[in-house]
């Protein structure tokens, strides 16, 4: 019995100097472990915005040159007509784009709400372009909106014979092309929120509402819709996001034509930056879609720190 | 009499609302069914007929086509080896991303320390970040790291900017753990690693399904970095099917555009319905947290 014991307080003071290094080890591990991590963030993040931002303050052209300009890069910028016609495609497109998903969205969110039968379907059904990559969708929606023999052929066959419709071609309408192919993709995205959100509404308010003869509609407008304000921001702010990086859809739908009057911010930065051997260009364009995105997250981010410290 | 007609007025208004949703879901359905129908049609058919206008019969030539000799740009094998460079993108980048995401979230929510919650919100600007803003330099150092043009450098890109997302997904799921659960442990002398593997990670296969689906319909929906970064024979499937369809020698063929266009969809689409419920919850999570 006393010699276990001995045993064990020999073991014990011979484990105590390696215990306190597997302690101080174990204080270190977590930090450890996020270090790479936070290597990569700094520098593959932060680092290159800054290299960005100084190579759009250069005149680069095929190769970066460290030779600073000022700001004549983002004075050509604002005078390049294509890239003016880019912003107002992104003011028309992104402000099309998230007004429709948002209405479209709420509407079958509501009508989603009404205790449907075959709900799981449909919803499935509304949301499975979310799953499609956007060159997918481009490429149905080239297809479908083919002048000649898309859905314009479509409609003469049921008999309407002056129906035109070639807006892919017309350069005052290509835009609203993006907005369809893109309001088909993503409106099933937002039902989803808000029916997400329309299960957390409180059910006694809707049913003192009823007691007090209040009819559906007015309680949608007065009492249901307005609790869910932070999913109408929650969704304006992914929506903004998704049309401030649209890239990918413009190049598989539009390639940017005719000419270059469907073409959004991002595809002007590609375009310069990569096949048009104007670096300083494009790095002064990139910075200015940063810019946007802040100006649009900083306030939210803002408001939803403030709002979970107030919680 | 009155009871009566409220009722029957209120059947009308459930009938209205079944075949609106039901005529929403139809316009919904109508791309991929064009598709489908378009690619099983040849050319004289697609001419001749509508949009909606029913094959003559099951004509499977265009999806050969695009399988295995379209023209992609350069060369004219179809788009099968895309598919493939897709899958060698896809999959070490999923796992790699999950991976240092399930570590970086397991720290930041259990292991807390001065510095940890600043590191979680430098993070998490990265999933907002337009990515315009870091093509260029990225493009530099892979370059000069000798991965211009390769598989191993886009897998390296779909890391660097996944982790954002991917930390995120599990910070977000495993503050919801009570912090018993590894206080006890450590009472008990589990270490970090051990933790982990013993107690957090059997309790993760919710969030790691939810996580590596979010991940897999990204990175391969990608289009962006796949046409700045990959080389002509390691284009991912996006990038050779925009090719396959602005290619055109003699003539639109819209069958084997459309055909190349399901098969570049199909992954994800059969991701989505078998395990769309994680999808949802992979979009709602990743999008209204942050």
């Amino acid at each position: 019995m006393n010699n276990i014991d001995a045993v064990q307080t020999l073991s014990e003071a011979k484990r105590a100097p390696l215990a306190r290094i597997q302690d101080r080890l174990a204080d270190w591990l977590p930090k450890l472990v996020l270090t790479p991590t936070l290597l990569v963030v700094l520098v593959c993040m932060y680092g290159y915005i800054l290299w960005t931002g100084l190579l759009s303050l250069t005149n680069s052209r095929l190769l970066p040159v460290w030779n600073f300009i000022g700001t004549g890069q983002y004075d050509r910028l604002f005078d390049n007509d294509r890239w003016l016609v880019a912003l107002n495609n992104l003011v028309l497109f992104g402000g099309l784009f998230i007004l429709v998903c948002l209405a479209l969205g709420v509407f079958l969110a509501i009508l989603l709400d009404q205790k449907i039968r075959q709900e799981g379907a449909l919803r499935t059904i509304y949301l499975y372009p979310m799953a499609i990559s956007f060159i997918v969708t481009g490429t149905a929606w080239k297809w479908l909106l083919n002048p000649s023999l898309g859905l314009e052929k479509l409609v003469h066959s049921w008999g309407f014979d002056s129906f035109s419709f070639d807006w892919l071609v017309d350069p005052d309408r290509v835009v609203f092309c993006l907005v369809i192919a893109a309001v088909w993709q993503s409106s099933g995205f937002v039902m989803a929120m808000f029916l997400a959100g329309l299960r957390g509404v409180d059910q006694e308010m809707v049913k003192a509402a009823q007691l007090d003869g209040a009819s559906m509609p007015t309680i949608y407008r007065r009492i249901i819709l307005p609790s869910l304000k932070p999913v109408f921001f929650s969704a304006f702010v992914i929506l903004a996001h998704i049309a401030i990086k649209s890239f990918d859809l413009v190049a598989a739908l539009t390639g940017g034509g005719p000419g270059y009057s469907s073409d959004l911010p991002a595809n002007f930065m590609y375009t310069h930056a990569f096949t048009r051997a104007q670096m300083g260009l494009g790095a002064a364009s990139a910075m200015v879609m940063l810019g946007g995105v802040l100006a649009i997250l900083v306030p939210y981010l803002y408001s939803e720190l403030r709002g979970k410290r107030n919680a | 009499m009155l009871d009566n007609s409220r009722t029957a007025s209120q059947q009308l208004l459930r009938w209205g609302i079944y075949g609106l949703l039901a005529l929403m879901a139809l316009i919904y359905l109508m791309p991929l069914w064009v598709m489908l129908l378009t690619s099983l049609k040849d050319i004289e058919e697609i001419r001749s007929g509508t949009l909606l206008s029913l094959p003559q019969g099951l004509n499977f030539d265009a999806w050969q086509k695009a399988w295995s000799s379209a023209c992609t740009g350069g060369t004219c094998e179809g788009i099968s080896p895309y598919l493939a460079n897709s899958f060698l993108i896809v999959i070490p980048a999923v796992a790699i991303s999950t991976l240092v995401g399930a570590l970086n979230g397991y720290v930041v929510a259990m292991w807390r320390f001065r510095g940890s919650e600043l590191f979680f919100g430098l993070l998490l600007v990265g999933c907002f970040i337009p990515f315009q803003v870091v093509l260029l330099p990225m493009a530099r150092t892979l370059s000069f790291l000798g991965l211009a043009n390769t598989t191993t450098g886009l897998v390296l890109v779909h890391v660097v900017y996944g982790i954002a997302f991917t930390t995120l997904f599990f910070r977000n799921f495993y503050v919801g753990l009570p912090r018993e659960l590894i206080s006890a442990a450590r009472l008990d002398g589990a270490g970090f690693f051990t933790i982990f593997r013993r107690i957090i990670l059997p309790l993760s296969t919710p969030i790691i399904v939810v996580t590596v689906i979010w991940q897999f319909t990204q990175i391969w929906n990608d289009f962006l970095f796949g046409v700045v970064f990959s080389g002509s024979d390691t284009q991912p499937v996006t990038v050779a099917l925009n090719n396959l369809v602005n290619t055109s020698f003699g003539g639109k063929q819209y069958n084997v555009d459309m055909a190349a266009a399901l098969i570049a969809a199909l992954p994800t689409l059969l991701v989505y319905v078998l395990a769309g419920k994680y999808f949802v919850r992979g979009l709602t999570a990743g999008a209204v947290k942050g």
